[in-house]
């Protein structure tokens, strides 16, 4: 009887093929990705050894280097409230397609005096070239717009709305304009706030760090 | 078919008639594990989101006259500070007799041992850290003190921020130009 030969394949598969879906998929991905938009305001917030992790939606308060301050409404169900309280608080009489512009856009950075004018021009203020909301003792204009933003919270949202305030400012700003939106926020009953940092290392011997507790203030 | 391998595990000497074993190639191939390590890399990277920033509580109190808490002497410990993350201090009450030797200059490095020291050396109850800042100081250097307060674990309510008088100011512009500090 002869004997009966199996062929042996061999067991090396070409690789080019896999090799090539998998840079398919990197490719796919790297170019489906929404990249996340570079931040405008560029701020440098100081650290601290909290633990607590910010809130996405917030009510934020940007200080920046040079001492501006913007004003991000991040909650998008009371945005439109806050925007449309403003304008007839302040008496700012904005049309329809003005306001509705407004509300469109991502942060507040200009004096009154000059939105509406901005609001009319076709093309975008870039941020570098926005004045801040004056915070002035003479002209705290971000006392309105937080009195704006608690007249939307009445309520029963007054707590939530305590969790959400936050102040970002970056380390050089200086001391004054953080008094300012601190004077903003007092005017309007605000107490409770949150500051954005960084987060760092407890010091190893230090108090906080013999108690092992959770931070907490 | 009616043949079969009579050798032994370690007969290394094998007869005529004996087939010898096919060695089969020890190499694995290894791309498909390194695609699958791409693949995982692109999905982590992809579902990872970036280190979120942290938040820090901050409790004001209210402006109110008659609500003035007195402030023992012997506990207080003013802690004020300048440009440059200059940080001043003294202890208790500035009399115009010793202030030279009582108005002291340090660092944010340094003023955590003396914020220990302080808090060691005093009854609890009489301790208040009052806090001040210049207007030639920054952010970061208003967070970094309170923050000074949370890591040397000072419960709340015994550090407040008050604003800074004239007399303090001038001390500040004054030891800043003699330590040279613009």
């Amino acid at each position: 009887m002869p004997k009966v030969k199996i062929p042996r394949k061999s067991t090396i598969v070409d690789m080019t093929a896999m090799c090539d879906v998998a840079f398919l998929l990197l490719t796919f991905f790297i170019l489906a990705t929404k990249q996340k938009p570079p931040e405008v305001l560029s701020v440098k917030t100081p650290t601290s050894v909290s633990s607590k992790a910010a809130p996405d939606k917030s009510i934020l308060i940007t200080l920046t280097k040079e001492g501006k301050v913007f004003l991000m409404l991040g909650d998008d169900t009371k945005k439109s409230a806050i925007i449309d309280d403003f304008n007839t608080t302040r008496g700012l009489q904005l049309t329809g397609p003005q306001l509705a512009k407004l509300k469109k856009t991502e942060f507040i950075g200009l004096p009154i005096n000059k939105l509406r004018s901005a609001l009319d021009a076709t093309q975008e203020i870039p941020a570098t070239a926005m004045d801040g909301i004056p915070t002035d003792s003479s002209n705290n204009e971000l006392t309105f717009w937080m009195r704006s933003v608690t007249n939307a919270y009445k309520g029963s949202d007054m707590n939530k709305l305590q969790e959400m305030i936050l102040v970002k400012g970056d380390g050089e700003a200086l001391y004054p304009i953080f008094k300012n939106v601190k004077e903003a926020f007092k005017a309007n009953e605000i107490f409770k706030f949150r500051i954005v940092t960084e987060g760092e290392q407890v010091p190893s011997g230090s108090e906080l760090y013999k108690t092992g507790k959770e931070v907490k203030k | 078919m009616a043949e079969m391998d009579t050798s032994s595990g370690g007969g290394h000497k094998k007869g005529p008639g004996v087939k010898k074993g096919k060695k089969l190639s020890t190499r694995v191939d290894l791309t498909p594990m390194v695609d699958l390590g791409f693949l995982l890399i692109t999905f982590f990277v992809f579902t990872t989101t970036m280190a979120q920033s942290t938040a820090m509580n901050m409790n004001e109190p209210k402006d109110d006259p008659e609500m003035q808490m007195k402030v023992k002497n012997s506990g207080a410990m003013t802690i004020l500070l300048g440009r440059g993350n200059q940080v001043y201090y003294y202890f208790g009450q500035l009399l115009p007799e010793t202030i030279s030797q009582e108005f002291k200059s340090t660092t944010f490095k340094g003023i955590r041992q003396l914020i220990l020291d302080k808090k060691n050396a005093t009854p609890i109850d009489d301790l208040m850290y009052i806090i001040k800042s210049d207007d030639r100081s920054t952010f970061k250097n208003a967070i970094d003190i309170l923050d000074e307060m949370v890591i040397s674990a000072v419960p709340a309510g015994h550090y407040a921020e008050v604003p800074m008088v004239d007399v303090e100011k001038m001390l500040i512009s004054e030891t800043e130009k003699a330590n040279g500090i613009k």
